[in-house]
């Protein structure tokens, strides 16, 4: 393996103030109750900010100031409100650096990652959904589709900027307003969203970001005057907001855990398969619901593909997240580590076998080594819980039956992958998968264009691309 | 005087034979496995148990993937003869209190949703222009085996169980009229409706409605026909638990109105598959 120089994103492009407020009908201020957390870069330790912590008070404000923007908003000719979007887009892809760097140092993801997919994601997205803005009519929604009101939006930290844009762009191209709260270990991206919106002169109040753990998130989702709720996180919280929304009329998506199968057949072409399974489990840390974190591999191969595997994992670098050449960043927090750790304990204990490459992790910081277990069963819970870490769970098959049903037997169907030269074996796999993506011969591809959603316990409702639209009309 | 007597005008001199009305499930007639009824205008009608409801989610669930994996012209043909069979059965219907309009209305909405089987996928799915070198393709399938609570009328029947059946789901129907429901139930087993795709049962939601939100093999949940908002909150708590889709109008339904799509895409899960392309 080559021995590669340092190279490090400067930090200087990005400006972060010691502390900020809520972002509350065009102004930041303090909470109400003054209450504050600190956010940290996962990657040292180091404090990055405080922000406020928004009580059950300053939801209200946030809410009531969304509601009075919706009038105006909602009112606003489709073509006026795409502009506006347009508008935001352009200033994310003129910012992009910065807010890449702000989202490694954040979240603790790898530089190449925020620079090349997030960022690039996010301008999209609000590209996308800006020019549905003025064309609802012939989205197949019915001739004059109506917004819903107040969205209430709850995000998580693996994609902090990227899933504030699936939140944001449609809530706002069918003339919603929108309080969303960031995840608590990754507001910067969010907040730094807010000074977009200035720049582009959005009115104030139809996009407010409230700062907060858990119980921000509750008092958003069950305030009164939210018309609708989004979800991205886990599908425990996920199954306590359908119920807190149980009985209130609001509307609700939910986009949750899943634990993806990674289905790879004796025909696949090894080398590509390989990359399309580090891609799977280790992109963003494997910080990603839809990661394929079962692989499934066609016995005849498995120890031509394991061996292949191990080598490629060795090349793996981990460390710096500002680094250009760091493929597996920080661990967004210690909770997140401590969680990841316990599961591949349990792993061990239960009796698969664990390895890793040789590995130096950096003394501070939350790290953890590219890792995969072999020989595990489906009943092991390393193959039934989401691990959301770059933890991978090998299990064999015989046929291709025996793959679809060990893949489907998981209450989780958010994502799949199917590796083969046969075409005739895709489309018949696809169409059995229960889930809602299925890369074939790729992984973890993702476009403002393209829906994306779960099965079952992955939660209802799509993001992106024309279905993406329904969640926020009426 | 029984509802089942009043069809065919009773003879004189003659005494009628009456039909026992039974559950529906997995293509079979059975009696409630709790050997309860209960009367309603007369007849003794099944009164439909936890046992009977968890029995039609396995029926709905055994019968669901071949349902489903049927070719959407052959669903369609299945739909239309269901259109064919109440137009041939409208004096039982008649019978049963139902006006000409409705029983018209009804046959029609089968019609109607026959003809979906086949364009949905093209109406709710399609290619998307991704921005790289990949076939991108987004098509709906259906979401599994639903849990009905059905409004009483014979038009707001088949407005619940048409669209999802129409796309490969199956059902299990807890319904508010009975004798017009099971009256139905004979409509569907005899129109090349496969064992199981739609399951009956009569009796009161209140007491089975609870187990069905509550049960894990059931992926959806339609509360249309539920009347108090206490209960239907419970419902939709209880179908929380496993992430059930829920179906709660928030406005009493004009199943006169055209229904549009949202009656088949909210029981629909898009589907989108990924593959580069390259030589």
């Amino acid at each position: 393996m080559f021995e590669y120089a340092p190279a490090p994103e400067s930090r200087s492009v990005v400006d972060i103030a010691g502390s900020y407020g809520l972002f509350i009908d065009g102004e930041f201020d303090g909470g109400k109750d003054g209450n504050v957390l600190k956010t940290v870069n996962p990657a040292t330790e180091e404090v990055l900010a405080e922000i406020s912590v928004a009580g059950p008070e300053d939801i209200d404000r946030a809410v009531a100031a969304a509601r009075r923007a919706f009038g105006t908003w909602s009112a606003l000719p489709g073509a006026e409100r795409a502009k506006y979007l347009f508008r935001i887009a352009r200033i994310i892809q003129e910012r992009s650096r910065e807010l890449a760097v702000l989202e490694s140092l954040d979240n603790g993801k790898p530089i190449r990652e925020s620079r090349d997919v997030d960022l690039p994601l996010v301008a999209a997205h609000f590209f996308y959904y800006a020019g549905w803005a003025d064309k609802l009519a012939y989205a197949g929604f019915g001739p004059d589709p109506k917004p819903l009101g107040v969205a209430g939006q709850v995000i998580p930290w693996n994609f902090p900027l990227l899933m504030l844009a699936w939140k944001i762009a449609p809530a706002l191209a069918t003339g919603n307003t929108v309080v969303l709260k960031p995840a608590e270990t990754t507001p910067l991206s969010a907040l730094f969203f807010a000074d977009v919106c200035r720049q582009a002169e959005l009115p104030p109040g139809v996009v407010n970001i409230v700062t907060g753990a858990g119980d921000t998130g509750a008092y958003l989702v069950e305030h009164p005057d939210v018309s609708k709720v989004a979800f991205t996180g886990s599908t425990e919280v996920g199954r306590e907001i359908a119920r807190s929304v149980a009985g209130t009329g609001k509307r609700l998506t939910l986009e949750l855990g899943g634990k993806a199968a990674n289905i790879v057949f004796d025909d696949a072409p090894i080398d590509q398969a390989v990359e399309g399974i580090v891609n799977g489990i280790f992109f963003n840390q494997g910080h990603v619901c839809c990661a394929g974190s079962r692989l499934l591999v066609q016995e005849s191969i498995a120890e031509e593909l394991l061996t292949s595997l191990k080598r490629r994992m060795a090349t793996l670098r981990v460390g710096d997240p500002l680094d250009k050449n760091t493929d597996i960043g920080a661990i967004n927090s210690a909770a997140q580590l401590a969680r990841i750790k316990e599961l591949s304990d349990i792993g061990a204990a239960e009796g698969a076998e664990r390895w890793s490459p040789e590995c130096p992790l950096p003394d501070r910081g939350f790290w953890f080594a590219p890792t995969i277990f072999t020989g595990v069963t489906q009943a092991h819970r390393i193959a039934r819980e989401e691990i959301f870490g770059p933890v991978l769970s090998v299990l064999t098959f015989r046929t291709p039956d025996e793959a679809v049903a060990k893949a489907n037997n998981t209450p989780y169907g958010l994502s799949a992958g199917i590796w083969t030269e046969k075409g005739s074996r895709i489309l018949a796999v696809a169409d059995k998968l229960r889930a809602g993506v299925v890369w074939a011969n790729t992984f973890n591809k993702f476009d403002p264009a393209s829906p994306f959603g779960g099965y079952k316990e992955s939660g209802y409702g799509r993001e992106g691309g024309r279905h993406g639209l329904e969640a926020y009309l009426a | 005087m029984p509802k089942s007597v009043k069809s065919p005008a009773p003879e004189p001199g003659r005494l009628t034979v009456r039909k026992t009305y039974k559950l529906y499930i997995g293509g079979k007639f059975p009696r409630s496995e709790s050997g309860r009824t209960f009367v309603v205008d007369g007849d003794n009608v099944s009164l439909a148990s936890r046992k009977d409801a968890r029995d039609a989610v396995l029926a709905a669930r055994a019968a669901q993937p071949k349902w489903a994996a049927a070719t959407a012209y052959n669903r369609g043909q299945v739909l239309y003869r269901i259109a064919e069979m109440l137009e041939a059965r409208r004096a039982e219907f008649t019978a049963l209190g139902v006006s000409d309009s409705e029983l018209s209305a009804a046959v029609d909405r089968w019609v109607w949703y026959a003809g979906w089987s086949d364009k949905i996928a093209q109406v709710a799915g399609g290619a998307n222009p991704v921005a790289g070198p990949f076939f991108n393709i987004s098509a709906p399938e259906p979401t599994g085996v639903v849990a009905v609570v059905a409004p009483g009328s014979l038009l707001g029947l088949v407005s619940v169980i048409a669209p999802a059946i129409v796309t490969g789901n199956t059902v299990v129907v807890l319904a508010a009229g009975p004798q017009i429901a099971i009256s139905l139930a004979e409509v569907l087993a005899t129109s090349d409706v496969p064992g199981g795709v739609v399951n009956l049962l009569t009796g009161r939601y209140a007491e089975t409605a609870p187990w069905l939100a509550a049960h894990d093999d059931v992926n959806a949940l339609d509360l249309t026909g539920v009347e108090h908002e206490e209960l239907a909150a419970e419902l939709e708590r209880a179908a929380a638990g496993s992430l059930k889709r829920v179906i709660r109008p928030q406005a009493a339904i004009d199943f006169t109105a055209d229904p549009g799509l949202r009656p088949m895409t909210a029981l629909l899960e898009t589907k989108t598959v990924w593959h580069p392309k390259g030589y």
